[in-house]
């Protein structure tokens, strides 16, 4: 089985006016393909910049960090913006979609930093966007649309470049419990379609509907475990 | 295509502020067009200035009288003035410079002329049958003077064309015969020219001068008729000038003896005139020269404004640019959270301002083209709503340049304004490159 992303005792200090913030100290987990993960923890615990230095928006001031085979700790600024655009899916807690294109061209935009737009790219963009439940929408601007089609506006430019996996820090933290359901229900089922999702959430429901939680600590993993599979949650939502 | 996406999101961005763009992209414009005008305008006023110096002709070499500003020999006991070119003068050069191709002796003088109970005020031309081919002169009815009157010593004359038509508003004019006041004597009209536009002054010692009230005849009737003595009544006083001979057109047989040509006429002409400075030589080759340089000159002036006017649209566009960036810093989180590196983001911002500043241009240029058109506007508006003595009194040019658009400037400026799009807009593109892409996803 091969992995999505090894952390192999990863670090990341941060330096501020002579001060050292240490906001990663060392932390080491494989996330296999497939996976879906909740990361939790107190504020300042680090989750943030974990999932900043897995999605290759910022490098780390120690160990290393593989996607696939690749060795992200030793990339340049062009090689990391490169992994972003091919392999990696965004979703922000403030949604984050750029407000003077429509739903349709928001969701092009990734694939427009990887040199290529074809026509069959556009009929993806179209079938995502009808996936997340936004077909009849798709000329309408970020603004027009409620926070949780926004979000799954989002959703759908994450999945654009195939990533290996998404990450999502705190998607739902903005949404009512409804509309939270309905995201996760989303994920749900592109995980159970194979896709690799890591998300940062405080709330305990959330993390209660994915595989596994690791809970951080001071920039340390306290602890790391499996959820039981979720029969409940099946038996709740039915077969799809 | 992805190249032509990233023309089109530029575009889309800028449509965002479409006031803010349009004021950006007026800095260019005004820029550009104003280039185009200047330089249009220059060079309409300089081919003017051209034209009335080849108008002279670029072979000739004019001597003209001029009235002494502080004369030497001043009797008190004389009212009459004698200064200027003598017959003498004329022969001496005709006779000592072998370069000399033909020389026209010219006397000028103004004069009341009468036909019936028409009065016009005139200027009586001397000369010879030649000066009607050196001056450019067409004759419309009869004919102009001929070697065989230069001889007879006639009493005839050649109206030009706004005199004849203000003597003689109905009638022919040819064969009948105009009065010359002051002289109690009569000239019978041989001919009528066309119309020929004035020429403006030229140098300090040759006036502007209208064709247009000239009545002409041959010089050697002018000196037995009237004389060289001219009186004339000045508010009781009288006042006399005696002068034999206005100018001298000397055509030199080559123009590339024109040069030397002077140098000798003034060196002959220096024992009889140096002491009383009342002879003046121009020669319009050097005019024309004088021309050409101050037109580079004048050229280098307009890019000068040029440079500065399109120097302060650029710092508008680097202005609103990086306001830009600033305001925009999230969706720069955001784009290279979605793959884009540095280059994308430079590029996205420099191709904003490339067409912010290549819209002012292409705008610019296709005012600056108008500038003909304009100016014809202003014009007519002026002769219909300004009373026309204002008008008579606003500079030749005002009234008859004609401007010239010329591809260089047109070409130029519109190279200029997308130089100036670039290098005002690759500092805040650079910037926005620059930023951390965390910290602008965080950005409010
Ligand atoms: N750019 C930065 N410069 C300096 N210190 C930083 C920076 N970003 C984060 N930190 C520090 O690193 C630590 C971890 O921050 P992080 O944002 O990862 O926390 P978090 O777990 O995401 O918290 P929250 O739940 O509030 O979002 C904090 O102490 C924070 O102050
Ligand atoms: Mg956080």
């Amino acid at each position: 089985m091969s992995h999505a992303a090894t952390l192999e005792d990863l670090k990341k200090d941060y330096f501020l006016k002579g001060e050292t913030v240490r906001a990663l100290r060392g932390v080491s987990f494989v996330v296999p393909e497939g996976d879906y993960v909740a990361i939790m923890g107190p504020s300042g615990s680090g989750k943030s910049t974990l999932l900043n230095l897995l999605g290759c928006l910022d490098r780390s001031t120690g160990g290393s960090l593989y996607l696939g085979d690749a060795n992200v700790s030793k990339m340049n600024d062009n090689e990391l913006s490169r992994t972003r655009a091919t392999r990696i899916g965004f979703v922000f807690q403030s949604y984050n979609l750029i407000p003077q294109l429509t739903v349709l061209e928001n969701i092009e935009v990734p694939l427009y930093y990887q040199g290529r737009l074809t026509r069959r790219d556009r009929d993806r963009c179209r079938e995502l966007a009808e996936l997340v439940g936004l077909g009849d929408r798709l000329s309408h601007r970020p603004m027009q649309l409620s926070g949780g089609q926004q979000q799954r506006v989002a959703i759908a430019r994450s999945l654009i470049n195939d990533p290996y996996f998404i990450l999502a820090d705190e998607p739902t933290g903005n949404l009512d419990s409804q509309t939270t359901d309905e995201i996760l229900n989303l994920f749900q089922r592109l995980n159970d379609a194979g896709k690799t999702i890591i998300l940062v959430t405080h709330e305990n429901e959330v993390a209660a509907r994915t595989k596994r939680v690791i809970r951080l600590r001071d920039g340390l993993i306290q602890t790391d475990q499996r959820n039981p599979p979720p029969v409940h949650a099946a038996l709740a939502t039915g077969p799809s | 295509m992805v190249w032509l996406r990233t023309w089109l999101i530029g575009i889309k961005s800028l449509a965002v502020h479409p006031m803010r763009s349009l004021l950006t992209v007026l800095g260019i414009f005004i820029g550009v067009a104003s280039v185009i005008w200047l330089v249009a305008i220059g060079e309409g006023i300089s081919q003017e200035a051209q034209r009335q110096i080849e108008g002279l002709g670029a072979d000739n070499i004019i001597v003209r009288s001029i009235k002494p500003l502080n004369p030497t020999e001043q009797d008190s006991s004389s009212f009459i003035l004698p200064y200027g070119l003598l017959r003498q003068d004329y022969d001496r050069l005709v006779e000592t410079i072998p370069t000399i191709h033909s020389a026209l002796p010219i006397r000028e003088m103004r004069r009341q002329v009468r036909y019936a109970d028409r009065i016009a005020d005139a200027r009586v031309v001397g000369c010879t049958p030649e000066y009607a081919e050196v001056t450019r002169l067409e004759v419309n009815r009869g004919r102009f003077i001929e070697p065989i009157d230069l001889d007879n010593q006639q009493n005839l004359c050649v109206l030009a064309a706004k005199l004849a038509e203000q003597l003689f508003p109905y009638e022919n004019p040819l064969g009948r015969r105009v009065f010359l006041m002051d002289h109690e004597d009569y000239y019978t009209v041989v001919g009528v020219l066309k119309p020929r536009t004035a020429t403006a002054a030229i140098g300090g010692s040759l006036e502007a001068q209208d064709f247009s009230y000239d009545i002409y005849m041959p010089i050697t009737t002018v000196r037995n008729r009237i004389g060289d003595t001219v009186v004339q009544r000045r508010g009781g006083s009288r006042e006399g000038e005696h002068i034999e001979l206005n100018q001298i057109t000397l055509r030199v047989q080559d123009v590339k003896f024109v040069e030397r040509t002077a140098k000798l006429v003034e060196e002959t002409l220096e024992p009889y005139h140096g002491k009383t400075q009342d002879v003046a030589v121009v020669v319009p080759l050097e005019l024309l020269r004088q021309a050409e340089t101050t037109r580079i000159m004048f050229m280098v002036f307009m890019g000068l404004i040029a440079a500065i006017s399109l120097l302060v649209g650029g710092i508008g566009i680097m202005n609103i640019m990086l306001a830009t960036v600033t305001e925009r810093t999230r969706e720069i989180g955001i784009r290279r959270a979605l793959g884009a590196c540095r280059r994308d983001i430079l590029w996205q911002f420099l191709v904003e301002t490339v067409v912010l500043s290549v819209v002012g241009g292409v705008t610019g240029i296709l005012v600056g083209y108008a500038c003909p058109l304009a100016i014809d506007l202003l014009r007519w508006f002026m002769e219909n709503f300004l009373p026309p003595h204002i008008i008579a009194s606003l500079p030749d040019v005002v009234r008859n340049v004609q401007p010239v658009i010329l591809a260089w400037s047109v070409v130029g400026a519109f190279l200029i304004s997308v130089f100036i799009g670039v290098a005002f807009g690759i500092y805040p593109a650079f910037r926005a490159a620059q930023m951390d892409p965390i910290e602008a996803l965080r950005h409010e």
